[in-house]
């Protein structure tokens, strides 16, 4: 069986499955619970200095929903914990003694002045824990107070504080990143600069989930108001993804390790963050929807997955995606496929047909008996298709072979690699030669 | 002595009163509001969509069925009525395994469908529940038009005539108006008097005059409705019923299962409804179902259908039949009856085996004798005596072409009367309401 046996920044863990600070970690009861449920590692829930912060006492999540009332997406204005400093240091420390083994991390957010980091510290560092986690993230509540994503939105104050706390602990200081900015790699690379031993991201996305038409309040609303809250849960992965793959392949930052956050519902989630870097993965929304025990779907689907490829450890897939990332400029464009619809899976609801005729390239055929077919000579491979299809697997790509003629373009399909840098319609190219 | 099922003869009260009326509960109850969210959640909203196609009414149902999933079923219902009328009473009598969810893709794709139908009796379910009408009239026409028949063809037809702004005059010989929908079908498929309350809903729109009691052929004539209005629709139904071709059907407990199942709608203490202790019937479409299916929930200990030919070839769908199985009836394919034997009252009923050869069905000689006290006839209905001469025939029905044109002009046809179709109500619906349509061209020009 595969060992997903996990060193992250020294940081050791059974498996890759940390659970996010968040309301999972925010106590000694949740914490050993999921222990007991197989994760490899916890994100305590942030702390502050006291007195402890207090939080609103009506709703404190907004939702999304798919079909079935699947939860997509999950908004919160809960801050960090509640509870006073004393308490929490006093149960991590009980924790940490009972569970060796496994990760534990402290999330961190206090005022952005040395002084009071070098108060906390001490404090955390007494109780063994595994590291820190600066939580430069939240975008609800405390930024208001100048801090969370108010202090990751600024390059240099991440340089700074991830400075001050590398120079007053030992323990490995994590940056957890908020991705309400324009360009992730610098908030990256400032945690890099200040000496912070790696990144986690992303923290939630400011958001405002839906609006009561009775009402009018924003969701979640505390009584007739709402506040944009931070939006995490299998909606945000996308954004997730894109941003952890940015900082893996910017020079700058290649290789400073990473873990992964955002909407990590499944095994197949994780497994992708640890295919852009991720060295390990946090997980909070999957756990609030469906309980700790998800945890054993994830260690048994890598597992097998890992199992059925070959792959004895996480070193074996670790950043493997991460030199398939690139620019669209560089884009294959003598790559050329067309869709192709298995008719034996297909169960004729035509979504396909719509999906195209209305808002593609009216690249599909429907003829006599609901048979769709694809006409070569429109499709562009957009994929949309694909994408609209309830049956998996029913409509794939196929590439065309090199040396045939694309029928849309009547073109021979090129062996060789062109992209958007040489291309004569690209004014940016490098004239051609003159034939 | 307290009747049991085994009580000899037919006899009342067979079961407890209570466990008769639990038998005779909603046999698909409604959805919860819940359950239909999850339901309507499974609509894939297929482009040009199969169901629809497969919908006599042509009832637009992923748009009703999205408008469920979006929290309006009001806007859904208004998607289905605006196309069928009747559309509460279809959700519940319509065999949409053979129709809108046999159609449906993920029939195709997991053998489970989208429940339409209970999607589509929720929707009609919560605006009716709503005061008032949902649609308006549109302003007098000044036309005049005679609906004959308060069945599933005629309410269509005069509530769109109504809509459009004719004054409708609606007949029925009966009582009370609903047709089949009130006399013929199960009683578990629409209990607590829908097709009533269904029938006072749709006369909401208002505009349609109602004169029970009103048969054709006795003080009223096709001459005279002629005469008195600008164009005449009939959907007078099948007032007649085959005849079984057996000896000795004259004896007591011989009766057509039309009249049993009329009888027990309109009864309002079924643990008063006798029924005998071995019911036989005759035939294999919907009518032989609910007759068998209702007499052993009354508590008949045996009920036994007799099919002539083979159980592919029964007009009562795979899910019918298997409702019947479900309840206990026993099917017996390739067998006709051929005498009805008693003193007085049937005490059996001699069968025969038959085969279909080249010359259609014939006996094999082989036979066999089953115990009965009861034996209804459900072989097929046919057209009343009372049909005005006039009208063309065909196949024994009104000939009709077009939208229920028949053969004598300024007089429409729709549905079990008229020829082709389906003899379904949702059918029915649909001729009725095209046919409105089509006497509404015609009057306007």
């Amino acid at each position: 069986m595969a060992d997903l046996s996990t060193d992250f920044v020294g940081i050791k863990s059974p498996n890759p499955f940390w659970l996010a600070s968040a309301p999972p970690t925010d106590k000694e009861y949740n914490v050993r619970r999921a222990f007991e449920a197989g994760w490899g590692g916890v994100v305590w829930k942030t702390l502050g200095l006291d007195p402890h912060i207090v939080n609103v006492n009506g709703p404190r999540y907004g939702a999304v929903w798919g079909a079935d009332r699947r939860l997509l997406g999950l908004n919160n204005i809960e801050l960090i914990t509640d509870r006073p400093l004393d308490v929490n240091l006093r149960e991590i420390k009980q924790v940490k003694r009972d569970w060796r083994n496994r990760a534990l991390v402290v999330s961190l957010m206090v005022p952005c002045d040395e002084e009071s980091w070098k108060a906390i510290l001490p404090l955390v560092e007494e109780t063994e824990a595994d590291g820190i986690e600066l939580n430069f993230g939240c975008p609800h509540g405390m930024s208001e107070r100048g801090m969370g994503s108010a202090v990751g939105q600024v390059p240099e104050y991440i340089e700074m504080v991830s400075r001050w706390c590398k120079a007053n602990t030992r323990m490995p200081v994590i940056v957890k990143l908020t991705p309400n900015i324009t360009d992730i790699r610098y908030p990256a690379r400032a945690a890099r600069a200040g000496g912070a031993d790696a990144v986690s991201l992303i923290n939630t996305v400011s958001s405002i989930t839906s609006v009561d038409l009775d009402t009018f309040s924003p969701e979640p609303s505390i009584d007739g108001k709402g506040s944009h809250g931070g939006y995490c849960g299998p909606a945000v992965k996308p954004i997730a993804l894109n941003m952890v793959a940015e900082i893996a392949r910017d020079p700058e930052t290649a290789g400073f390790p990473i873990s992964g956050i955002g909407g990590i519902t499944t095994w197949r989630d994780a497994a992708e963050f640890i295919a852009l870097g991720a060295g390990s993965v946090q997980v909070c929304a999957a756990a609030m929807t469906y309980g700790f025990r998800v945890v054993e779907e994830m260690i048994s689907g890598l597992s097998q997955w890992m199992d059925d490829k070959g792959h004895a450890g996480l070193d074996a897939i670790r950043g493997r995606a991460v030199p398939n990332v690139t620019d669209w400029q560089y884009l294959n464009l003598n790559y050329v496929a067309k869709a192709r619809i298995d008719q034996d899976l297909c169960i004729h609801c035509g979504r396909c047909y719509a999906a195209c005729e209305d808002t593609s390239h009216q690249a599909i055929a429907m003829k006599p008996g609901r048979v769709f077919e694809v006409k070569d000579d429109e499709c562009v491979a957009c994929n949309l298709c694909v994408n609209v299809c309830p049956v998996e697997g029913c409509i794939s790509m196929e590439a065309m072979t090199p040396g045939t003629v694309d029928p849309r373009t009547g073109r021979v399909v090129e062996r060789e690699y062109a992209n958007w840098t040489t291309h004569p319609n690209n004014p940016a190219a490098p004239p051609r030669a003159a034939e | 002595m307290i009747p049991t099922p085994r009580t000899l003869g037919i006899a009342p009260g067979r079961l407890p009163a209570e466990e008769i009326a639990a038998n005779f509960a909603d046999l698909a109850p409604p959805l919860t509001p819940h359950e239909a969210l999850v339901a309507a959640d499974r609509c894939y909203f297929c482009h040009d969509a199969p169901c629809v196609a497969a919908c006599p009414t042509a009832i637009d149902i992923p748009l009703f069925v999205r408008q469920i999933a979006t929290g309006t079923p009001e806007a859904a219902a208004h998607t289905i009525l605006s196309q069928n009328i009747l559309g509460g009473m279809c959700a519940r009598v319509c065999p949409t395994e053979t129709l809108c969810e046999e159609a449906c893709v993920r029939e195709a794709a997991e053998g489970r469908p989208v429940e339409i139908a209970r999607l589509q009796r929720h929707a009609t379910d919560v605006a009716m529940a709503r005061p008032g009408h949902p649609f308006r009239r549109a302003a007098p026409t000044g036309r005049a038009v005679a609906v004959v028949g308060a069945g599933p063809a005629g309410l269509a037809c005069a509530h769109r005539l109504a809509l459009l702004g004719h004054a409708v005059t609606l007949h029925d010989a009966r009582p009370k108006g609903g047709g089949l929908n009130e006399f013929g079908i199960a009683a578990y498929k629409a209990p607590g008097g829908f097709a009533q309350a269904e029938l006072d809903w749709l006369l909401g729109i208002g505009g349609i005059e109602v004169r029970y009691g009103a048969a054709l052929g006795g003080d009223l004539t096709l001459r005279d409705l002629r005469a008195r209005f600008d164009a005449v629709f009939l959907g007078i139904g099948l007032g007649g019923v085959n005849a079984l071709a057996a000896k000795g059907t004259h004896r007591d407990g011989v009766r057509p299962a039309v009249d049993f199942i009329a009888e027990l709608r309109q009864s309002d203490d079924l643990a008063r409804l006798p029924v005998g202790r071995r019911v036989v019937v005759v035939g294999g479409g919907m009518t032989a179902i609910d007759a068998a299916v209702q007499s052993k929930l009354l508590g008949a200990e045996e009920v036994t259908i007799l099919y002539r030919r083979s159980r592919g070839k029964m007009s009562a769908s795979g899910y019918e039949q298997d409702l019947a199985a479900g309840h206990g009836v026993r099917i017996l394919c390739g067998v006709v009856p051929v005498k009805v034997k008693g003193n007085g009252a049937v005490r059996e009923v001699e069968c025969a085996y038959v085969e279909e050869g080249p010359k259609g069905l014939r006996e094999t000689g082989e036979t066999f004798t089953l115990k009965a006290d009861q034996l209804l006839t459900a072989i097929g209905q046919t057209l009343g005596p009372d049909v005005p001469g006039k009208l063309e025939l065909e196949g024994g029905k009104i000939r009709v072409t077009g939208p229920g044109q028949t053969s004598v002009k300024g007089v429409w046809a729709g549905g079990d009367c008229a020829s082709g179709g389906d003899d379904l109500t949702v059918t029915a619906v649909a001729e009725g309401r095209d046919a409105a349509i089509d006497i509404h061209r015609a009057l306007m020009g």
